[in-house]
């Protein structure tokens, strides 16, 4: 695993603490219970952009296909998206604890024509964080 | 005696309107906004071009400006429609989101769903100003409505109440607990004896006490949270007072977040909202700068060298390539899509770009066969908030008291609560919010349902997201560099503003963006 440059990149990066900014819905009070399994979170968080099928979408730019991707087989490409984001893509860290992104992570791996085994553990995602 | 309008009027004389701004500013006036009237584009040379990517307001805003100061202007439109995140739906449109679902929207003529923008401060003077130059009516949007639920799954046995009640409830036992806290001399240090009486007066009007500092149940009380029985005529025109709940349930619904929300500038009264949809003003906009837009063109690349620039775009429907050449460039595409161009901006304006994460939002509209929320529940407009992944639903502003259908907004989500929306299929979405919806207007909520729409502003193609969002470290970063004039470019939209996720915002960077813009071609 490549984890420690990955390790090294987050390491430079503060805690995120997004200002609450615009027009909001006005009471930020959610009491829906987060998603636990893996599946769970793959449905109730990755998805509203990578879609069902994992396949991604394409329009005036394009959110990347998870499906068949070589890319996740190193498993701290995706845990480093997780964690940072990327462009549009904000890091997750204020929605999804390590395990649930150990989890997801896994998942996506193993599924969508995916094929990467190994699991990843709560442990590499710390490490990542710097914990 | 000098009055402070002639004062105004000397300072003006002697140091210009500029001056006249920070003394109206210091007086307590005027300092709402940071608009400052038209911009100052004189001297253009004749001739000089400017190619502005996006119809979204700033673009259009930048487009109508720099038309007017003599500058020849084209824009590059993603879309078939100009105004980007202002828009409203309307029945017999059709919308299709990332992933390829495709919805037809149902809605009854005249009735809309604003998947964006919906609501407009009344200190948002840009757009106000706009607004007005450009023929959009505007009406007001019920932003606080005292009858309103609130309904919080930890709270009242998860049994929605008014928001009165429970505000009130909150007041008054604050009130009386800092009374205690008078009396049991815990506030001395701090407060005379005067000073005690005071506060002490102070707490049992606006908390509404009885004499003896106590929040009860009496009709001082029911002044502020309602009756059992109210004030009426003839025999039993006597009133009852209600119950107070449990203080315990008070502070548990969390009530105070959503007085605190009323209470922030941007959500403060009066509120306005344009007449038939939000979409109006980006219409509006629109007929201004229309001849000037070529739409369905997807930019691909985004050149400048000495010559000039140079806008590689497709057409979204024959897939032909073509180049647009200008001397200057108003770039107001969103960052997440800017981000995945090609281009050959300064490597810090680049790192910027690629340094704002955008947010989600989940909007869904219910159309019900009537006003039952009017009629039932004695709700006009205004919004009952819940702890479920909706958020809210919000009661339609306009053609109140009509006997026909009524479309509401059923979801207005965000956070957590949007991306599991979000990953919902339409129909999913619709299912989930009349699931929820349901716990404010049980046994009617579903009988009266008859079409619904939503947008999942991850999904949307054209932006990938709803808002720029901005934080402390990014800003200290990035924002200086993402808002500079790069040789012959310069951004624009809410995402190179401190008014994020506002038309305000991309309408006064807009402004700027152009006013710096004409300043680089006239030393040119």
């Amino acid at each position: 695993m490549k984890t420690r440059a990955a390790f090294l990149i987050l390491l430079a990066l503060s805690a995120p603490a997004f200002a609450q900014g615009g027009d909001t819905p006005g009471a930020s009070t959610n009491k829906a219970r987060p998603p636990v399994t893996s599946e769970q979170v793959y449905q109730q968080v990755c998805q509203a952009c990578h879609m069902a099928d994992a396949r991604g979408g394409k329009g005036a730019a394009m959110i990347p296909a998870l499906a068949k991707n070589p890319k996740l087989e190193e498993p701290g490409y995706p845990i480093g998206m997780i964690l940072q984001g990327r462009g549009a893509m904000p890091p997750l860290t204020d929605l999804l604890k390590p395990a649930q992104i150990a989890t997801v992570v896994t998942y996506v791996r193993t599924h969508f024509g995916n094929s990467y085994k190994k699991p990843v553990t709560e442990a590499d995602v710390k490490m990542m964080m710097g914990q | 005696m000098t009055t402070r309008r002639q004062l105004l009027t000397a300072i003006g004389m002697m140091g210009g309107t500029a001056a006249l701004y920070q003394a109206m500013t210091t007086m307590g006036h005027a300092s709402e906004t940071q608009y400052k009237g038209a911009p100052d584009l004189s001297g253009a040379r004749s001739g000089a071009s400017v190619l502005v990517l996006g119809s979204g307001l700033a673009g259009m805003l930048a487009a109508y400006e720099l038309s007017k100061a003599g500058y020849k202007v084209r824009i590059l439109e993603y879309q078939n429609r100009a105004g980007g995140r202002n828009w409203s739906l309307y029945g017999g449109d059709t919308y299709t989101e990332l992933g390829g679902a495709t919805q037809k929207v149902g809605f009854a003529q005249g009735h809309y769903l604003n998947p964006g923008p919906w609501r407009i401060p009344h200190h948002h003077r840009t757009l106000l100003h706009y607004c007005k130059a450009f023929g959009v009516a505007l009406e007001p949007f019920i932003q606080f409505n005292h009858s309103g639920y609130v309904h919080n799954a930890d709270a009242f046995g998860g049994k929605p109440v008014r928001y009165r009640e429970a505000a009130a409830d909150f007041e008054g036992n604050v009130a009386e607990l800092l009374g205690k806290a008078i009396d049991q001399k815990a506030l001395d240090a701090q407060l005379t004896s005067e000073d005690k009486d005071k506060l002490k007066e102070a707490l049992r009007g606006w908390g509404m006490l009885d004499q003896d500092m106590k929040y009860k149940a009496n009709l001082f009380s029911a002044e502020h949270r309602g009756y059992d029985r109210p004030p009426g005529g003839g025999v039993d025109g006597a009133p009852i007072a209600s119950q107070p709940f449990p203080f315990r349930d008070v502070v548990s619904s969390q009530i105070w977040k959503n007085m605190a929300f009323f209470m922030n500038h941007e959500m403060q009264t009066t509120m306005f909202q344009p007449v038939g949809g939000m979409g109006m003003i980006g219409k509006a906009f629109a007929r201004q700068v229309q001849t000037m837009i070529t739409f369905n063109a997807k930019v691909t690349k985004i050149h400048q060298d000495k010559a000039g620039v140079t806008v590689t775009y497709a057409d979204t429907a024959s897939g032909s390539v073509t180049e647009a050449t200008s001397d200057y460039c108003v770039c107001a595409i969103p960052l997440g899509v800017l981000n995945q161009i090609e281009n050959n901006l300064a490597p810090a304006k680049k790192s910027a770009i690629a340094a704002v994460p955008y947010s989600n939002s989940v909007k869904i509209g219910l159309q019900m066969a009537r006003r039952f929320w009017e009629t039932d529940d004695y709700i006009y407009g205004g919004h009952s908030f819940t702890s479920q992944d909706i958020a809210l639903i919000s009661y339609p502003n306009y053609h109140l008291f009509e006997d026909g259908p009524g479309v509401l907004l059923g979801a207005f989500a965000s956070g957590a609560g949007a991306y599991r929306l979000a990953g919902m299929t339409p129909e999913q979405r619709i299912e989930a919010a009349l699931a929820q919806g349901s716990v404010f207007h049980p046994g009617t909520y579903r009988k009266e349902f008859q079409t619904g729409a939503s947008v999942a502003w991850s999904r949307v193609p054209w932006t990938m997201g709803c808002c720029a969002r901005w934080n402390e470290e990014t800003r200290k970063t990035h924002y200086q560099e993402l808002v500079k004039v790069d040789d012959r470019v310069v951004l624009a939209g809410e995402h190179a503003s401190y008014v994020g996720c506002w038309m305000e915002g991309a309408l006064l960077s807009s402004l700027d963006a152009i006013s710096r813009l004409h300043k680089r071609a006239l030393e040119a």
